[in-house]
């Protein structure tokens, strides 16, 4: 069982004119990452319009307030939807191990890129696994009191009080998803070379190897040797 | 230039006239911080219903309907007078019956209350209101919905501390009670008081209806109702709608009128601290973020690791690993 938290179906590695990549999404997993992604854009973006009078002027990209205020909603069903697709594709490989405590106790190392200290990890870190575990409690907290304040079909048959905690959580949960994203999409950026994974579905072997090792060791181990090499 | 009707009996101006309440008479727009305070101060008008003195004829709602040009469904009779069960987007204004056993005489107490928006001072629906100048409070008191500005959202629900604003199924906007603000921009009180038969319901500028109020409970008060008074609840800054209550020291009888209404704490934080605290939070973050990607070193994959990569793949096997 110690597998699974490093390699998933379709975790493979290729040598192609000397050139290692591994891949690490297949295609189905990358058209949902970006629906996902999209999704999540279009809520912040139109939840913030309604969130802050100074950025009532976003509804325009929607159509107006009366569009935002009905599309906001089928954006968050996309977005569950599409992230419940994810979360049972990807929830045992972020599951806690020993390793994310030693990786966490040497954040200073991880900041500061000096990865050769760190403990060797798996398909994903911590901080993955991190990112992973509080978009799945906020999008079940956001979807949950959404709904119960979805104007249009449930509102009505939720209590007042209720719907005021539901919004004044919702509002919370926004601000806090919309920080979990700006980590997720910096983190992408300033560990080069990791946008490819959600592009080409590949990452380098030395990409793998820096930052995966124990994840790229096992695969490595895992390649049958072709008989025609 | 003409300042607020001082009563709702008088019979409406023949000559020609301007009409106020415009966008230069605002004191509050939803979403809006950077209003232009009023041009001028009209006097502040207020409503009073003495329940004392209503028979319950419902001349009141029928003539709300008639003003309004709105038109509710025919609803089903359960038994009770209340008709219909609950305000409505097409029914601003409603009459609650209920039926109290006094504990005092063990009389029974047929309570009728006109139900509808109350034009708080404080109002709570236009502070949860998102979208700009969808709900505005004029210099005289009145609190209304501008619905070609109004999205649809509700929030103005979770906001009212008594429970007025509906949404409208069909075209998504919501609903109250104006005031007659259209009828008091040109002269005139609202329509429910135009058609009171018994005068419970009266309209002037809210200092002639306190002293009216106080006339009525003096009066109240010689018949054996020691708790007659005014209902003009400080907890949203005074109401410009206002009731003469027999007890109003317990206000809940009256179909569950709120003893003490305020706009609720929840409402507040959502609206107050949460927005200022997000956009900090949210903002050092990204500031944090981009200066680290502008001035930081990035995590490159170095020479070494693709060398490292290499050894491990050729050499076909990893070190055996210690299991976590």
């Amino acid at each position: 069982m110690p597998d699974v938290e490093r390699v998933q179906p379709g975790d493979d590695i290729h040598v192609e004119r000397g050139e290692i990549s591994v891949n690490r999404y297949g295609p189905a997993a990358r058209v949902n990452h970006w629906i996902t992604a999209a999704s999540l854009i279009l809520l912040a973006v139109s939840g913030l319009a309604l969130f802050y009078p100074s950025l009532f002027f976003l509804t325009g990209l929607f159509g107006g307030g009366q569009n935002t205020r009905a599309l906001h909603p089928y954006f968050g069903v996309v977005l569950f939807i599409s992230f419940f697709v994810f979360f049972l594709q990807l929830w045992r490989a972020n599951l806690p191990t020993r390793t994310d405590v030693k990786w966490v106790s040497q954040i200073n190392d991880v900041v500061a890129g000096r990865e050769e200290k760190l403990p060797e990890v798996g398909k994903y870190n911590a901080g993955q696994k991190f990112i992973f575990w509080s978009m799945a409690f906020f999008i079940l907290v956001l979807i949950v009191t959404g709904v119960m304040v979805w104007q249009a079909y449930f509102a009505p048959y939720v209590p007042i009080e209720t719907q005021r905690i539901a919004l004044l959580v919702h509002a919370i949960s926004a601000v806090l998803i919309i920080c979990v994203f700006i980590l997720h999409v910096y983190a992408a950026i300033w560990t080069r070379g990791t946008l490819r994974a959600m592009t080409r579905g590949t990452v380098t072997g030395g990409w793998a190897f820096r930052h995966h090792r124990k994840w790229f060791r096992e695969l490595a181990s895992r390649r049958r040797v072709d008989p025609a090499e | 230039m003409m300042d607020s009707p001082k009563t709702a009996v008088s019979n409406p101006p023949v000559q020609p006239m301007d009409s106020n309440l415009g966008e230069r008479d605002l004191v509050r727009r939803s979403a809006t911080s950077d209003l232009p305070p009023p041009e001028r101060q009209l006097t502040a008008v207020a409503k009073l219903i003495d329940v004392s003195k209503c028979i319950g004829c419902k001349a009141c709602q029928s003539a709300c309907v008639e003003w309004n040009d709105t038109h509710p469904a025919i609803g089903e009779n359960v038994g009770v007078y209340t008709n219909p069960h609950d305000l409505t987007e097409d029914m601003f204004t409603l009459m609650r019956f209920s039926e109290w056993i006094n504990p005092e005489t063990d009389n029974l107490e047929w309570l009728i209350r006109k139900d509808g928006c109350m034009h708080c001072a404080d109002p709570g629906c236009l502070k949860a209101c998102p979208a700009p100048g969808a709900i505005v409070q004029y210099s005289n008191g009145i609190v209304d919905f501008i619905h070609e500005n109004c999205i649809g959202c509700g929030y103005c629900v979770k906001g009212c501390p008594f429970n007025i604003p509906r949404i409208s199924k069909a075209d998504h906007r919501a609903y109250k009670c104006t005031l007659c603000s259209d009828r008091v921009a040109v002269g005139q009180g609202p329509a429910c008081a135009k058609a009171c038969p018994t005068q419970a319901i009266v309209f002037g500028t809210k200092d002639d209806m306190k002293k009216h109020a106080d006339e009525r409970i003096a009066d109240l008060k010689s018949r054996g109702y020691a708790n007659a008074g005014l209902y003009d609840p400080p907890g949203v800054g005074g109401t410009h709608v206002m009731y003469v209550l027999h007890h109003n020291d317990k206000p809940h009888i009256y179909s569950d009128l709120p003893d003490d209404p305020k706009i609720s704490g929840v409402v507040q934080a959502w609206k107050g601290a949460t927005k200022y605290v997000g956009l900090a939070t949210m903002g050092v973050l990204a500031v944090g973020a981009a200066l680290h990607g502008v001035f930081g070193k990035p995590n490159r994959v170095t020479a070494e690791d693709d060398e490292g990569a290499e050894k491990l793949v050729t050499n076909k096997t990893g070190t055996p690993e210690e299991r976590v």
